[in-house]
């Protein structure tokens, strides 16, 4: 499975006064189980291009692929490709409607036509991959605390058994605690399930921790495409975007400016705590 | 899709228009489309026009911002002309079916399509220049005798603010809502009308739960900050007639007395 998207642009508002060309000539490719972290400074596109992977939007220029078939080719099955690419929207809580927790996820499922125990099966798997037990089965989801929510939401989506996983700003408005759960609940998922995921976020932390390719969006335009160390050692560069690489990241850079031998590739706290170490030692030894 | 439209939006820039008090800009307005009804000859048509664009010109929206705002009742405007072209009993020009072109029929065309769009263009232009804040406060300003005879006016003007600043917000809100259960395999689109009506749950409740939502923080906000409606309570930039305003009526009235003599000689 992948999914490659071909010289797409986006143009919101044509026609009208308010135009706003918010994709421009984005080519990109992502594989099967690839976890790839998607940042830009806000209003970069980043949401306007996920949107556009399980054919929410129709590119105004540009062909989309999935498994090398067109998704806007006569006759694609569009709710297929739909539950194929499962798309997490930004405080996905607020589209909860159900009576209880069970029924809500399994909105998904019914809608792609699977009978009432299938729908239910899928729903509870979903629901025990997003850590929310058998007891919150017939809660009603609007008596849930803003965490358990957002997990219920996102079994949402995984209840279609996507292969594809896209989420949008998963942890914004959480605190650090639930931000991590979320977090290690996605990545545990392409570990569990094999889910290919795409996560948008505005943290270079989570990024840097978590994803194996980052895509840098700039103004509507792919800027950097590549593995985490690379893309965030053009420290200036990505600060000109408004963006900036993690914390440990400038940490030693400015220990190296003062004249410690520190390999500056580091972009987590383990690799810096590493590295850092690594270069007293050298120096200690050096001292000798 | 439904953001496209213009009338009725606000065009933010900084003129002599933008500045005048809300209150002159509804009258204005009302004593313009008054004149319209009045003025009867070609001479009336052209001086309305010409005090039209004037005004344009002062308020420094594009003219093709105005016009583009237009496009949406262009349909309206057609039908209307040629009804009256082709309906207007008087000396026939020729003929088919049961439909007669006649001079008259020219005549009242014309003079309907512009009086239309002279109309619309004055009533967009107000929008243009005053933001529905500024509107509601005139309005309330100008209605405040009502408040006597036990109309709630600043309460009715506060709702009627509160509801155009929610208005984009749900929009937004509406298309955000429809597009997730989309991604989870939703149908707005086909199936008949009870398939229709029963696939609107997934998008109503949500939008309702965060209607409410926003209301409520919208309450509690105001509470915490003691609001208890309008008995007693001053504004931050009361409106208060200026040297300009007051200049603005006296041609307003000028402009208008003059249109409808001419227009009706
Ligand atoms: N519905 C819309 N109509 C018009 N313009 C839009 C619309 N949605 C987004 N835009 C514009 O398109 C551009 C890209 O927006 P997008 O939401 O994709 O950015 P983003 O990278 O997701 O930002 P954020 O980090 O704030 O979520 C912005 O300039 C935005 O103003
Ligand atoms: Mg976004």
């Amino acid at each position: 499975m992948s999914i490659k998207l071909e010289r797409i642009n986006y143009i919101y508002g044509q026609g009208t006064e308010m135009v706003v060309h918010a994709l421009k000539d984005i080519h990109i490719e992502i594989k099967d189980g690839e976890f790839v972290g998607l940042i830009g400074h806000t209003g970069s596109g980043k949401s306007t291009l996920v949107q556009h992977l399980n054919g929410l939007i129709k590119p105004t220029e540009g062909h989309i692929y999935f498994d090398g078939q067109d998704i806007y080719a006569e006759g694609y099955d569009m709710k297929k490709h739909r539950s194929n690419v499962g798309l997490v929207f930004q405080y996905p809580e607020h589209q909860l409607f159900e009576v209880d927790v069970l029924s809500d996820v399994c909105f998904g499922p019914k809608n792609l036509g699977l009978k009432k125990d299938e729908a239910e099966a899928q729903a509870k798997e979903a629901l025990a991959l997003v850590g929310m037990g058998e007891q919150y089965y017939k809660r009603s989801p609007f008596d849930l605390s803003g965490g358990q929510k957002r997990r219920v939401a996102i079994a949402g989506v995984l209840a279609m058994k996507p292969k594809m996983l896209i989420l949008d700003e998963p942890t914004a408005g959480l605190d650090p605690q639930g931000r991590k759960e979320i977090l290690e609940l996605i990545s545990g998922l392409r570990e569990r399930a094999g889910i290919t995921i795409v996560l948008v976020s505005h943290s270079m932390e989570d990024v840097a921790e978590y994803v194996d390719r980052v895509i840098v969006m700039n103004k509507g335009a792919v800027a950097y495409d590549g593995a985490p160390k690379e893309v965030f050692s053009h420290l200036e560069e990505l600060e000109e975007m408004g963006l900036a690489a993690p914390e440990v990241s400038y940490i030693v850079h400015k220990l190296r400016e003062k004249g410690l031998e520190v390999e500056t590739d580091a972009i987590t706290m383990e690799e810096a705590a590493k590295d850092i170490l690594a270069a007293l030692e050298a120096r200690r030894k050096g001292n000798l | 899709m439904i953001r496209d439209i213009t009338i009725g939006q606000y065009y933010q820039t900084d003129s002599v228009i933008h500045r005048l008090d809300p209150r002159v800009k509804l009258a204005g307005t009302i004593i313009y489309i008054v004149t319209l009804f009045l003025v009867g000859n070609i001479w009336g048509y052209l001086l309305a026009t010409l005090g039209l664009a004037a005004v344009i010109k002062l308020s420094k929206v594009p003219l093709g911002y105005i016009l583009r705002g237009m496009k949406a009742i262009g349909f309206l405007l057609g039908i209307t002309v040629v009804f009256n072209m082709f309906l207007t009993p008087g000396t026939p020009i020729f003929s088919f079916w049961i439909f007669t072109l006649t001079w008259e029929g020219i005549r009242t065309a014309l003079f309907m399509g512009w009086r239309l769009i002279l109309l619309i263009i004055s009533a967009s232009l107000m929008t243009l220049t005053t933001t529905p804040n500024q509107l509601t406060d005139g309005m309330e300003k100008a209605l405040k005798p009502l408040n006597k005879l036990g109309v709630p006016v600043h309460e009715i003007a506060m709702m009627m603010s509160i509801s155009l600043r929610f208005i984009p917000i749900l929009l937004e809100e509406t298309d955000k809502i429809m597009k997730a259960q989309i991604a989870r395999g939703a149908d707005f689109e086909s199936g008949n009308i009870i398939e229709k009506a029963k696939a609107m749950v997934p998008l109503l409740v949500p939008l309702f739960i965060s209607a409410f939502r926003r209301a409520n923080d919208l309450a509690m906000a105001m509470e915490s900050r003691c609001y208890r409606g309008g008995e007693g309570r001053t504004k931050m930039k009361p409106l208060i007639y200026k040297k300009a305003d007051k200049l603005a009526y006296l041609y307003l009235l000028g402009f208008a007395v003059i249109t409808v003599f001419v227009g009706r000689l």
